[in-house]
């Protein structure tokens, strides 16, 4: 489903090169549950944003479902990111002005879908994230738990097939982090591909296969 | 992305903002109303002219002493060498004219008016019977001058509905005798109200018979002659004959000036809209602060939601996704700010129309359709660079900072 061939990322500081990602070569099944891990700085964010396609490598080749998307333009990116990826990130990214239930609709929104199917797929995914009696609420009238369930709902509204999340636990309580990855791991079940960055190891440890990345090489692939 | 939720989006936008919104929108808003309330001011100067001019009267032909090089300048202001007098037998030629219907030689002069121990200082006018057609005017109780030779006079008068207040109070008035100067004119008639005409407020004047006022000043010179056309159309007519009439009266010379109404009016016309134009897009420059003000608001906000606009991003906005939302967002404010700045210069013309009543206040349609648009073309190009900015930026960057 997913072939990173190469990937190199180099990022331009004054004179320097700062390499992020050097030759990553990977290959992820759909359905597939993985963690990346690594020291800070290693380059497990920026793996996950070109695997988001948010970032274009410098060199290499991107293949998602068949398809290369290495060459692709940026309105064809913004189509394939709203139709087949979603994000969770560690500062959930709400819009702070929009309630639970309209930042979860943003991207059905942005992809122009009818007002009557939104409210159907709304109605769902705030039955199946527990948010219904939150529906209404704005996210300073949140909880930390709620806010992250409120962006995977968000993540999930388009159906994408691929689910990135850059330290989703990384910004909340242990116990209220257990809960967001057991609302992830459920998108696993559902046939989801689900990609992790975490510096927890406990909850690194979760997923079938794990990843770690040292100095923007992949040093280590185990899987069970 | 459906038109719908732009709009609703860029609502929400600007409800989440309000400060900010309301801040614009008074800005615009109040670009608007100068437009408005300035454009109505000069529009309703111009109209109270052109009908201080209109109800001089129609078909109305005016002949003064002098030669203006400038035709169709203001009667006041004319420019002229010392000409030489137009006098009453001028005047009584014009009726040769076949264009010409009637004609009312004028002296005009200030008198000290007395009854008894109440004293006026007035302008006193001198003229003929014709002078109440000729000028349209009505008469509010008992008649007008006679009719009659004009180099004699009966020692009659016909005074303004002011002065006869002021003269005598409640008391009735016909009849009753009034001195100016050294002369004593019995009252046969009082001018109806009319207010202000060109400079005479014709409440004020004491009207007497033309060879009266020519003792009374003691003077043969006419200050002008009123004439008026047959109809519409002979006034070019009347124009071409009066001044060949006069020439060979006075011996070859064209020592005199005729103004129509409609120079005149035109004139006016002219002057005024260029004015009304000048002060209108002097207050367009408002509109044009409030366009750079929405664009510093539009940058501000480019930075302000970096982390929304690179969400956006990652959610699957393309950059036109991004700039229609900014575009939008100016737009509403834009339309928004014309709105209350037309309801507010609406009812600002409205408050000064309450003031000065005489006046016809309104705004052009060239004003209210133009102050609207400008603020929307405004708003709209100031809104480029900050859209395109947003629109360009790298989400990655936009998300990582927190
Ligand atoms: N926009 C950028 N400009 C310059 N250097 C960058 C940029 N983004 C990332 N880097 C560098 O690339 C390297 C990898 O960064 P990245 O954010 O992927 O690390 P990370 O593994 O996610 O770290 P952390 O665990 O702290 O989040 C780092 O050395 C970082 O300084
Ligand atoms: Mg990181």
């Amino acid at each position: 489903m997913i072939r990173l061939t190469g990937i190199e990322r180099v990022f331009r500081v004054g004179d320097e090169e700062v390499h992020a990602l050097r030759g990553v070569d990977l290959a992820i099944e759909q359905g597939e549950y993985l963690s990346i891990m690594g020291p800070s700085g290693s380059g497990k964010s920026t793996l996950l944003n070109v695997l988001g396609l948010l970032d274009r490598p410098n060199a290499g080749r991107y293949e998602l479902n068949g398809r290369d998307v290495t060459g692709l333009g940026d309105d064809e990116l913004a189509r394939v990111r709203r139709e087949a990826i979603g994000f969770v990130f560690q500062f959930f990214h709400l819009v702070p002005r929009l309630t639970a239930e309209q930042n979860i609709e943003l991207p059905m929104v942005l992809a122009g879908i009818e007002p009557a199917e939104r409210r159907r797929r709304l109605d769902r995914l705030l039955a199946e994230y527990g948010l219904e009696a939150r529906a209404g609420h704005r996210p300073d009238q949140l909880s930390g738990g709620q806010c992250q369930r409120v962006a995977i709902a968000r993540a999930m509204s388009m159906g994408p097939t691929l689910i990135l999340a850059d330290e989703p636990t990384g910004n909340l309580d242990r116990h209220t982090g257990q809960e967001v990855m057991a609302v992830l791991e459920r998108v696993h079940h559902e046939g989801g591909t689900v990609a992790i960055v975490t510096h927890d190891p406990e909850i690194g440890a979760r997923a079938h296969r794990r990843i770690r990345l040292v100095d923007g090489e992949v040093v280590e692939d185990k899987k069970e | 992305m459906r038109f719908t939720d732009l709009l609703r989006f860029a609502w929400q936008v600007l409800g989440g903002y309000r400060t900010r919104t309301l801040l614009i929108l008074l800005a615009m808003g109040i670009g608007v109303a100068a437009v408005v309330a300035v454009s109505a001011i000069g529009e309703g100067a111009r109209l109270y002219v052109v009908n201080q001019f209109g109800s001089l009267g129609t078909n109305l032909v005016i002949v003064l002493p002098g030669r203006s090089e400038t035709a169709g300048a203001m009667p006041g202001v004319l420019m002229g060498k010392t000409p030489r007098d137009l006098t009453l037998d001028d005047a009584l030629s014009l009726k040769r004219s076949p264009s010409v219907l009637r004609i009312a030689p004028l002296i005009v002069g200030a008198g000290d008016v007395r009854v008894g121990s109440r004293s006026r200082e007035t302008p006193v006018l001198g003229t003929t019977a014709e002078f109440i057609q000729v000028r349209q005017m009505d008469i509010g109780q008992g008649r007008f001058l006679p009719p009659g030779d004009p180099r004699h006079s009966q020692p009659v008068c016909v005074i303004g509905a002011k002065v006869a207040a002021e003269l005598f109070g409640p008391r009735p008035v016909l009849g009753e005798w009034l001195r100016i100067g050294d002369r004593r004119f019995r009252i046969v008639g009082v001018l109806a109200r009319q207010g202000q005409s060109l400079g005479f407020n014709t409440d004020e004047i004491v009207v007497v018979p033309l060879a009266a006022a020519q003792a009374l000043f003691n003077t043969e010179a006419l200050f002008r002659v009123l004439v008026e056309a047959k109809s519409r159309e002979q006034i070019v007519n009347a124009k071409q004959d009066i001044e060949e009439i006069i020439r060979l009266r006075h011996e070859g010379e064209r020592d005199i000036t005729v103004i129509t109404q409609d120079a005149v009016l035109e004139t006016f016309d002219r002057i005024l809209r260029a004015l009304t134009l000048a002060v209108g897009g002097i207050a367009a420059i408002s509109l044009a602060v409030a366009g750079i003000l929405i664009m510093n608001v539009m940058l501000i906000a480019v930075t302000q939601r970096r982390k929304e606009i690179g969400l956006l991003k990652a959610l699957g906005a393309t950059g036109r996704h991004i700039r229609a939302a900014f575009f939008t967002e100016a737009v509403m404010l834009a339309l928004g700010g014309a709105a209350c700045g037309l309801a507010v210069g609406k009812l600002g013309q409205l408050a000064i129309g309450q003031a000065f009543p005489n006046i016809p206040f309104t705004a052009p349609w060239w004003a209210v359709v133009a102050a609207p648009l400008t603020a929307i073309v405004t708003s709209v190009l100031f809104t480029v660079v900050p859209a395109k900015r947003a629109a360009m930026l790298d989400p990655v960057m936009a998300l990582s900072k927190r």
